[in-house]
């Protein structure tokens, strides 16, 4: 088996419910756990359809079976598709040594809406997501997502980026036997454009850093 | 096919907790599996329904019916489940309590979902304690694997002991998932028969009823000593460290995950040994006894209520342990918390007060000083857009505050409880129980009396009105109370993953099925009824002020709009929605912002630099509702085909 650059392996997607985060969680465990690695997926989703935070931890280890939690400080890397989602995580579970991918594309929280409270500037996300991290990509995703048909694809973008990024073992064609075993064969094509678009923007190093 | 009917043994997965309890059940070779949805155990039930025909599975309208159901099966000769989150297992327990006493026939499981702190739930109730009230075994499994092996097992114990068998599992496991090595899937004869004409106590041929309760009684607590004899060797009870820790953990469930890793992370497998029990109850003593001999120290590292915790004391009470020798560490001394789900960091904080370790250094320095964050604004949940229960809570709050008498609504249990959050505007007053919410109602329409002149409103779901709304009601019609019952109807249990209900034309595998009309049902009781589309907020507010003002009685309305989520409305829009730039005069309107400020839809966004709403294309599910709540007409909606 392939080595992990750090066994365990912590890894935290998270976004706001229905942004499908929940899904990419899946697919980047199944490609793992269909390498033969033990992979524990810890999500809480009781109140994902209605706008909440939704957090999932990725967990990958070649040696033991690991806990729903990864206790905080200890995350290696944060798929954000949210901005300040990734400030949230990044307060409890972010470390010197952490990388983000983060979907530059606001939800606002209610509070945001009424007006009670205010959001942050994009430009002050990013600088102290930088400087909270040792690595970092910025890149609309939902954009991207619109463009392919339905913005839920920001999720698959994200996992195809994640991919490129090469902290995990992840392969297309893993990628893409896990599509075919999950998705009716119509789906499987959107999806692999997605995930490759995640792939580009990352080589291409379009990705704002 | 699914990889949950996959007869290849030996075959690795990632499975959902629930689905590997589903798998461990499909090994077992169940015939029948009953439940209500309840997060976190919806899957199960759902996932059996979906991937086996050879199974009858069933949505009961609720838990007790569920229990009676699987139970049902059991004495006809058939393997059966009963599925139910923690909540629920109070409904059930009335039958539960009775169920104990007969006894069981083919092997029965009970799986009791349990939300330590209450991720998707409105208490932190504890299942463990009703194996001990009940009399029954208790099985716990504390990870994917066992998930899958208790439940297979849980069913050949229930046929040993004729006694139904509990599996207790947690969110954090149920909602996690891991991998799961897959056992064989067996091929039963699966024939209903119930044989009643045997002796009273002959538990396979006689009659199954809880009396003679003296000898039932009896039987049941000598099966129970079986069953603690039995775990004395169960492979569900591990212990790892030294011989002889300094400090000894003892642990149940997906507590044992946390434990093992903060063991390791701290250094400490030299110093702490872990002993896991997966057979709670009833607690098995020679594994307990054999390590607590050789340590000082114990901590208990469990969730909610302190279970093992005081089996453990109790066994060591009544045994030949020199207790002077121990100190227990747990919820008793204040080393874990009482309330609230366990984490890595309170196993983490209990172990460095105990063996006073040096505090982790990136904990103290993270983030790095100076880097200021800035205020990250929270993410209160609330409706979805296009959610109808935003616009029935919008009518009923507008009625109210227009009646003026201090009027108020007592909550229910479903995607509306949300109704007390600002979201729904405050409007929830009262918030417990499934059906409580009209009971309550039932009860402050009384207080007439004593002088109480405030409109009583009280809110449910179409699926809660079946599951536990229909007695309340019959009270209040019957003892002449008087409110006005709004039943929130979106067609489908929304708040759980759209499980049907007895009100829809199907049933749990999606076949036809009769469906049992709420309105008729009620008017059947004697109630005045109408039905409004919630969306129709003129019309819905005008029934509702005309029903508020009525001359008392109960009198029920009826908001019939289907859940935004709902299959045949996601990812479709009735409306394409817009804002007139021109017409939307912002700040400066005087309608204090209605859209944006109040009704505070997700789909729409306040654009302050151009002191405006807008709409948010990815978000709007385009219900139209904001375009008649805007007194400027500035929001537009065009019907889309
Ligand atoms: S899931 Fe349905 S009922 Fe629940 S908040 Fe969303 S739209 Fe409303
Ligand atoms: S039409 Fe208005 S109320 Fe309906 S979902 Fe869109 S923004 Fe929300």
């Amino acid at each position: 088996m392939i080595a992990l650059n750090h066994d365990p392996y912590n890894l935290i997607i998270t976004g706001v419910g229905g942004q499908g985060n929940v899904i990419s969680s899946r697919m980047i465990g199944n490609m793992l756990a269909a390498k033969g690695f033990q992979v524990t997926i810890g999500e809480t989703f009781g109140a994902s359809q209605r706008g909440g935070a939704v957090m999932s931890h990725v967990r990958i280890s070649s040696k033991a079976t690991l806990s729903p939690q990864i206790p905080v400080h200890q995350a290696h890397m944060v798929v954000s598709l949210e901005p300040i989602e990734t400030l949230r995580v990044l307060e409890s579970y972010g470390n010197p040594d952490v990388g983000v991918i983060c979907n530059t594309r606001p939800t606002h929280p209610i509070g945001v809406i009424s007006g009670r409270l205010s959001y942050p500037s994009t430009k002050e996300i990013k600088e102290t997501i930088t400087r909270l991290s040792a690595r970092s990509w910025f890149f609309d995703a939902t954009a991207m997502a619109t463009e392919i048909g339905n913005p839920i694809f920001a999720n698959i973008i994200m996992a195809g980026a994640l991919a490129a990024t090469k902290e995990l073992p992840l392969d297309r064609n893993v990628f893409e036997e896990t599509l075919k075993s999950k998705f009716p064969p119509n789906k499987v094509g959107l999806n692999l454009t997605a995930y490759d678009q995640g792939v580009g923007i990352i080589n291409t190093d379009n990705a704002s850093h | 096919m699914s990889l949950l009917t996959r007869d290849n043994p030996g075959e690795t997965h990632l499975m959902m907790g629930n689905e590997a309890i589903v798998r461990g059940a499909l090994e077992a070779g169940i015939s029948v599996a009953a439940g209500y949805p309840g997060t976190p155990s919806s899957e199960i039930i759902e996932t059996l329904a979906k991937i086996s025909d050879d199974i009858y599975t069933e949505w009961s309208v609720n838990e007790k019916v569920a229990l009676e159901v699987a139970a049902a099966a059991s004495f006809a000769g058939l393997r059966s489940l009963a599925v139910m989150k923690q909540p629920g297992v109070n409904v059930a327990a009335d039958f539960l309590m009775h169920l104990a006493l007969s006894g069981v026939r083919a092997g029965m499981v009970i799986v009791a979902a349990d939300d330590p702190g209450a991720l998707s739930s409105v208490n932190e109730g504890e299942t463990r304690l009703y194996a001990k009230l009940m009399e029954i075994p208790m099985l716990e499994p504390g990870n994917f694997q066992e998930a899958r092996q208790m439940t297979c097992w849980a069913f050949e114990l229930s046929e040993t002991l004729h006694m139904p068998v509990l599996v207790r599992t947690v969110t954090r496991l149920s909602h996690a998932s891991g991998n799961v090595t897959l056992g064989k899937l067996p091929k039963p004869d699966r024939k209903a028969f119930f044989q009643f004409n045997g002796d009273m106590l002959d538990p396979m041929e006689g009659p199954i009823m809880s009396p003679p309760v003296g000898i039932k009684h009896d039987s049941q607590q000598k099966k129970l000593e079986q069953a603690a004899q039995l775990f004395e060797d169960s492979p569900f009870n591990t212990y790892g460290g030294p011989e002889s820790p300094e400090l000894l953990i003892i642990t149940t469930s997906i507590c044992d995950l946390y434990s093992k890793e903060v063991v390791a992370l701290l250094n400490l497998e030299d110093r702490v040994g872990i002993l896991k029990i997966g057979t709670t109850w009833p607690l098995p003593a020679q594994p307990v006894l054999e390590r607590l001999a050789r340590t000082r120290n114990v901590l208990f590292v469990e969730e909610v209520q302190p279970f093992i915790e005081e089996a453990v004391k109790v066994l060591v009470a009544g045994s030949h342990l020199d207790l002077s020798s121990l100190t227990f560490y747990g919820k008793y001394s204040r080393h874990i918390p009482t309330a609230g789900e366990m984490t890595p960091e309170r196993v983490t904080a209990a172990l460095s007060t105990l063996l006073q370790l040096e505090p982790d250094p990136v904990s103290q320095d993270y983030p790095p000083r100076g880097t200021a964050l800035p205020p990250i604004p929270p993410r209160e949940i609330s409706f979805c857009p296009g959610c109808p229960h935003r616009a029935s809570f919008f009518s009923i709050n507008t009625v109210l505050q227009l009646d003026n008498r201090q009027g108020f609504t007592c909550g229910d249990i479903g995607c509306y409880s949300m109704g007390m959050l600002p979201g729904g505007f405050f409007t929830l007053k009262t918030l417990h129980s499934m059906g409580s919410g009209s009971g309550l109602a039932s009860g402050f329409g009384k207080l007439e009396k004593f002088g109480m002149n405030q409109p009583v409103v009280a809110v449910c779901g179409d699926s809660t009105f079946f599951h536990s709304a229909m007695p309340p009601l019959v009270n209040a019609v019957h003892n002449r109370s008087s409110f006005t019952l709004v039943v929130l109807d979106n067609s489908g249990t929304a708040m759980t993953g759209f499980q049907p209900h007895p009100g829809l034309p199907v049933d749990t595998k999606g076949d036809q099925a009769p469906p049992i009309d709420i309105e008729k049902v009620c008017r059947a009781m004697g109630a005045t009824t109408r039905t409004c589309d919630p969306f129709d907020l003129e019309a819905t507010q005008k029934q509702l002020l005309e029903f508020i003002n009525g001359d008392g009685g109960v009198r029920v309305l009826i908001l019939k709009q289907a859940c935004a989520l709902s299959p045949e409305k996601r990812h479709t829009r009735a409306f394409e929605v817009t804002v007139d730039p021109d017409s939307c005069l912002g700040e400066a309107c005087g309608c204090n912002r209605i859209c944006t400020r109040v009704f505070s839809c997700p789909g729409l966004l306040w654009d302050a630099e151009n002191n405006q709403a807008t709409i948010n294309d990815v978000l709007c599910a385009g219900c139209g509702v904001c375009a008649s709540v805007c007194p400027q007409n500035a929001i537009q909606r065009k019907e889309l085909p």
